[in-house]
C-alpha cells in the first residue's frame, strides 16, 4: 500500500516536471552527441562530436550551408586571383565577439600562426598545408610566423596566399581548423581562454555550461549576423557514449536527435520509428591493411587472393545490418574534383566461386594449400563490429587455405602496433577530412625519411611504390582540375590493382531525427550545423 | 584506540607510496599511449605533445615529477581532455559518484538489515522465499543489464521516470540510477544479515533470554540485532567502495557526470594523469573506510581489543 502511495507520487511529480518542461516557451533541442569534448578549443579537438559543438559557437571565414557545402560565414565576399594561389577575403560589418569585442583580420592572422605554430600541437594543423609557408613553420623549419601566407591588409580583408592552386581550399576553411580565435583573449589568458568564464563566440550560438560527462550546454547568440533566422534558443550536447541508452532516451522523448544508432537495433527503428532514421553514405572508407615489408604478404598474389575472397555483398546488409556498401577502389563515390568512373576491378564482378577458385590457385602457387595453410594474425581494435566482420573474413579465407589468428587490443595499443608495423594483417577505418580523393590516395605515399628513420605517417601497411608517387606529385600541382582528377585516378587504379589494401566498405552516416526537426538535410560530411535547425512543440 | 587509529592512519602512508609507485609503472609498461589514436600525428606535434606532458623525459624523471607534484596536491594534467585538469575533474565528479553512491549505500544498509531480520524470523516461509528471489534478480541480474531494462520500463514505456541525464537539483534523475546500484548492495546485506541472525537466534543467550519470558521483539532488539550485525558491517566498507567504484555503468548508461567512468575510458584510452589520479582517490577511500570499519567493529563486539 505504502509503496503504491510512493509510486503515485512520483509519477505526479514526474508529470508535473514534464509539464514544466514543455510549458516553457524557449526551444531547446535535446542534441545526443556521443563523447565528451575534449576541449572547446578549435585548434585543440579532433572528434566531430567536438565539430557539433565549437562549429556551433565560432564561424570562419567561410561556413557550412545545410548540405555542407561551404557558404559565406564571417567573411561575406572574396577574390580568387587568376592563378588560384591568392584569396581575398571582405569581412562582414558589425560582427563581434560575445564580450563585445570585434571580429577582426588580425583574430584570423593570429588564428593561423597559432594553429600552425608547432608549441600549439594541433593534431590536424595539417589540413591547411595548402597556406603559403605553413607546413615549414608547422614543422619547425620556419620560426618567423609572420612569413606565414596569411596576412590583414586592414582590420576588415584577409589575404590568404597559397603554396599552389588547391582546388579544394574553400572547402578546407570550412573546417575548425581555420576557425578565428579571440586574439585578445588568447594574449590574456593564454590556452584557458575556453574556460568557461572567458569564453566568448562569433557564433550562432554561445557555450554558458560544461558539465564533464553529462553535457554542454549554449545558448542562442542575439549578436550574430544572422539572429533573426536562428531558430533554436539553446542547445544541449549530451554525453552518452552508450547507443542503446542513448535510443532509449531518445525513445522516451529526451533526445530530439541521436548522432549514432546501435546497428542492431537499425530493423526495429525502421519498424517501430518509420522515417526517422537517416543512414547515408558518408566519405570514408573501412579497411584492412597488410603489412608489406615483410613475407609473404609483400607477395602480390597473396595480397590479391586475400583480397578476391573476401565477400563484401554481405558485410553492410548481413554483418552490419545497416546496409553499407561494397567497397572494392579506395576513393568513396561522391569525392569532389574527382570526375571519372568509380574503380571497380574486373573480379568485382565475377561469381564468388570463381573468385575463390582462383584465390585457391594464387596461394597454391605460392606453396599454401588447405592441408599447408598460410597462418595469418588478424589484429582489430576491441569492438563488437570488427569483431563480427573479422570473424567473417577469417571463415572466407579459410577455405582458400589461410588459417587466421584474431587477436584484439584497445584502441592505442592496436594503433600503436600498426604504426610500428608489428602485425600481418590489421584493421583500419578512414573518415575523408574533406571532399577530395587525395586525402585518401595519400594514405598510400611512400613515408618521408626523418633522420635516420622513416616516417610512414597513416601509411600503416608500408605500400610503396615509386611510380604511385610520382603521380601524387604529379597530381598535387596540377592546376587543371580534370587532369588533376585523372592523374589521382590513374594513382588509384595503379594501387588497387597491385592490391595495396583491402577496401572493405563505405562508411555510413547514422543519424536517428525526431520528426519534430525540420532543417535536417543528409550530407555525405554529416554536418548539420543547429543554426538551420528549426523544432516544432 | 586513539593511539591504535594514529598508527593505522601513519601505516597506510607507504600503502599509498607503494600502491602509486606500482600503479604509476605498471601503467607505463602498458604498450601504447595517450596519443595513439586512429590518426597518426605529425612527428613535430607529437614531439610538442610529449614534451608539454614530459614525457619525454626518462621514465624516473618523471615518476618524481609526479611525485613532486602529488605532494602539493597537483593531480597533473589530463592528456586527453584539455580542458580540465585532473583535480578539476575529480572535484567536478566526485560529488555526484559521492551522492549517487552514498544514497544506495543507506537505502541498502537499511533496507538489506530489515529484510534479512525478517527473513530470519520467518525463516522457510513465504517472506523468507519472497525475499530469496529478489535478493536473487539483484544478485545475478549485471547492473548493465538491470539499469538497461529499468530506463526502458520506467523512462520508455511508463514515462514516469526521466531515462536519464542529470538536471541540477533533481531527486527524480536520481531514482533510477540509485536503485539500479542498491539493489545488488541491499541483496548481498540481506543474505549476511539473515545467515548470521540465524545463528544468533540459536545461540544461548538469546535461548536464555526467551526462556525467561522477553518478547520476540525485545530479544531482537536487546540481544539480538548488536551480535548479528557483525558481518555485516565488515561488509560495510568494502560495500561503499563498491558503490563508489562500480557506479561505472550506472553512470554510463544515465549519463550521470560522475567519476566511475573516467577510472576505465582512462585507462583504455592511456591518459596516464586520470588514471593515477583516481586511484589515488579510491586508494584513500578505501584506506579511511578499512581504518573506519576496524574501529566501528570495537564498539559492537566487546570481544574485539585494539592494541
Amino acid at each position: 500500500m505504502k509503496l503504491h502511495k510512493t509510486l503515485t507520487a512520483v509519477a505526479a511529480a514526474g508529470a508535473v516536471a514534464l509539464m514544466m518542461s514543455t510549458a516553457a516557451s524557449a526551444v531547446t533541442l535535446q542534441m545526443h552527441n556521443g563523447g565528451d569534448p575534449g576541449s572547446l578549443d578549435p585548434h585543440k579537438v579532433s572528434g566531430d562530436w567536438e565539430n557539433r559543438v565549437v562549429g556551433d559557437y565560432i564561424e570562419g571565414l567561410v561556413t557550412e550551408d545545410t548540405k555542407a557545402d561551404a557558404i559565406p560565414g564571417q567573411a561575406e565576399s572574396w577574390d580568387i586571383s587568376e592563378d588560384g594561389t591568392v584569396y581575398t577575403f571582405h569581412l562582414r560589418e558589425g560582427i563581434k565577439w560575445t564580450d563585445g569585442e570585434p571580429v577582426t583580420a588580425e583574430d584570423f592572422v593570429f588564428a593561423f600562426q597559432r594553429l600552425m605554430n608547432p608549441a600549439t600541437a594541433s593534431e590536424y594543423a595539417y589540413l591547411q598545408y595548402p597556406i603559403k609557408n605553413a607546413e615549414a613553420i608547422n614543422s619547425g623549419e620556419i620560426t618567423d610566423f609572420s612569413q606565414l601566407g596569411v596576412k590583414a591588409l586592414d582590420d576588415k580583408t584577409v589575404e590568404i596566399t597559397l603554396e599552389a592552386a588547391t582546388p579544394y581550399f574553400l572547402q578546407a576553411l570550412t573546417h575548425y581548423t581555420a576557425y578565428p580565435v579571440p586574439k585578445h583573449l588568447v594574449d590574456e589568458f593564454g590556452d584557458a581562454w575556453t574556460d568557461i568564464e572567458h569564453i566568448v563566440a562569433n557564433g550562432p550560438f554561445k557555450i554558458t555550461e560544461w558539465l564533464p560527462g553529462s553535457y554542454v550546454h549554449s545558448v542562442k547568440n542575439e549578436d550574430y549576423y544572422d539572429a533573426a533566422n536562428v531558430k533554436i534558443d539553446e542547445v544541449y550536447y549530451h554525453v552518452l557514449e552508450d547507443q542503446a541508452a542513448a535510443l532509449n532516451r531518445y525513445r522516451a522523448g529526451e533526445f530530439d536527435i541521436l548522432t549514432d544508432l546501435p546497428s542492431d537495433q537499425y530493423q526495429w527503428i525502421q519498424d517501430n520509428l518509420p522515417g526517422q532514421a537517416h543512414v547515408e553514405p558518408f566519405l570514408g572508407i573501412y579497411y584492412y591493411v597488410l603489412n608489406q615489408e615483410k613475407p609473404p604478404l609483400n607477395d602480390p598474389s597473396i595480397r590479391e587472393a586475400l583480397s578476391i575472397s573476401v565477400l563484401r555483398d554481405v558485410i553492410g546488409p548481413d554483418i552490419l545490418g545497416t546496409g553499407e556498401l561494397p567497397a572494392y577502389g579506395w576513393v568513396p563515390e561522391g569525392t569532389a574534383n574527382y570526375e571519372g568512373d568509380v574503380y571497380m576491378p574486373e573480379w568485382a564482378t565475377q561469381p564468388y566461386e570463381e573468385r575463390v577458385a582462383k584465390a585457391k590457385e594464387l596461394l597454391a602457387a605460392a606453396g599454401y594449400t588447405p592441408e599447408n595453410p598460410l597462418t595469418l594474425q588478424l589484429r582489430y581494435n576491441t569492438n563488437d563490429n570488427h569483431q563480427r566482420i573479422a570473424v567473417a573474413i577469417a571463415a572466407m579465407w579459410e577455405p582458400i587455405g589461410v588459417k587466421v589468428e584474431l587477436f584484439n587490443a584497445e584502441t592505442a595499443v592496436h594503433y600503436d602496433a600498426l604504426r610500428a608495423g608489428d602485425f600481418q594483417v590489421g584493421r583500419a577505418g578512414w573518415l575523408l577530412d574533406y571532399s577530395d580523393a587525395a586525402n585518401t590516395l595519400d594514405l598510400l605515399k611512400t613515408g618521408t625519411q626523418q633522420g635516420d628513420t622513416m616516417n610512414w605517417g597513416n601509411n600503416y601497411g608500408r605500400y610503396s611504390n615509386p611510380d604511385f608517387d610520382k603521380l601524387m606529385t604529379d597530381a598535387a600541382v596540377e592546376l587543371d582540375l580534370a587532369k588533376r582528377a585523372e592523374l589521382l585516378h590513374q594513382a588509384e587504379t595503379l594501387a588497387m590493382d597491385q592490391f595495396a589494401a583491402i577496401p572493405i566498405y563505405w562508411y555510413v552516416s547514422k543519424n536517428v531525427v525526431s520528426p519534430k526537426i525540420t532543417g535536417f538535410e543528409d550530407n555525405a560530411k554529416d554536418i548539420h550545423r543547429t543554426r538551420w535547425l528549426t523544432k516544432a512543440e | 584506540m586513539l593511539g591504535y587509529a594514529l598508527r593505522r592512519v601513519l601505516s597506510a602512508i607507504p600503502i599509498a607510496l607503494i600502491a602509486v609507485t606500482v600503479c604509476f609503472f605498471i601503467l607505463r609498461l602498458a604498450p601504447g599511449g595517450p596519443f595513439d589514436g586512429e590518426r597518426a600525428l605529425p612527428p613535430t606535434v607529437l614531439a610538442n605533445l610529449r614534451a608539454h606532458y614530459n614525457l619525454d623525459q626518462p621514465l624516473i624523471n618523471q615518476y618524481f615529477i609526479y611525485l613532486w607534484r602529488l605532494l602539493h596536491g597537483d593531480l597533473g594534467p589530463s592528456m586527453v581532455i584539455d580542458g580540465f585538469n585532473v583535480s578539476q575533474l575529480i572535484r567536478i565528479g566526485f560529488p555526484f559518484t559521492l551522492t549517487v553512491a552514498l544514497t544506495a549505500f543507506v537505502i541498502a544498509t537499511a533496507i538489506g538489515v530489515v529484510a534479512g531480520m525478517i527473513a530470519a524470523v520467518n525463516q522457510n516461509k513465504w517472506p523468507d522465499y519472497v525475499l530469496v528471489l529478489v535478493v536473487m534478480l539483484g544478485v545475478v541480474v549485471p547492473n548493465f543489464l538491470m539499469a538497461a531494462i529499468l530506463q526502458l520500463w520506467f523512462g520508455v514505456y511508463l514515462g514516469w521516470l526521466p531515462a536519464g541525464g542529470w538536471v541540477n537539483g533533481s531527486i527524480l534523475h536520481l531514482v533510477l540510477p540509485v536503485t539500479v546500484l542498491a539493489w545488488p548492495h541491499a541483496a548481498r546485506i540481506s543474505r549476511l544479515m539473515r545467515g548470521s541472525m540465524i545463528e544468533v537466534l540459536g545461540t544461548n543467550y538469546v535461548r536464555t533470554a526467551k526462556s525467561k519470558g522477553l518478547g520476540q521483539r525485545l530479544v531482537l532488539a536487546r540481544h539480538a540485532i548488536k551480535p548479528a550485525l557483525l558481518p555485516v558491517v565488515s561488509y560495510l566498507g568494502p560495500g561503499l567502495s563498491y558503490l563508489l567504484t562500480g557506479s561505472l555503468a550506472v553512470e554510463q548508461i544515465f549519463g550521470l557526470p560522475g567519476i566511475g567512468k573516467y577510472f576505465v575510458t582512462a585507462a583504455l584510452n592511456r591518459d596516464y594523469g586520470i588514471v593515477l589520479g583516481t586511484t589515488i582517490l579510491y586508494m584513500f577511500i578505501i584506506l579511511a573506510l578499512n581504518l573506519l570499519v576496524d574501529l566501528l567493529y570495537a564498539w559492537l563486539d566487546p570481544k574485539v581489543r585494539y592494541r
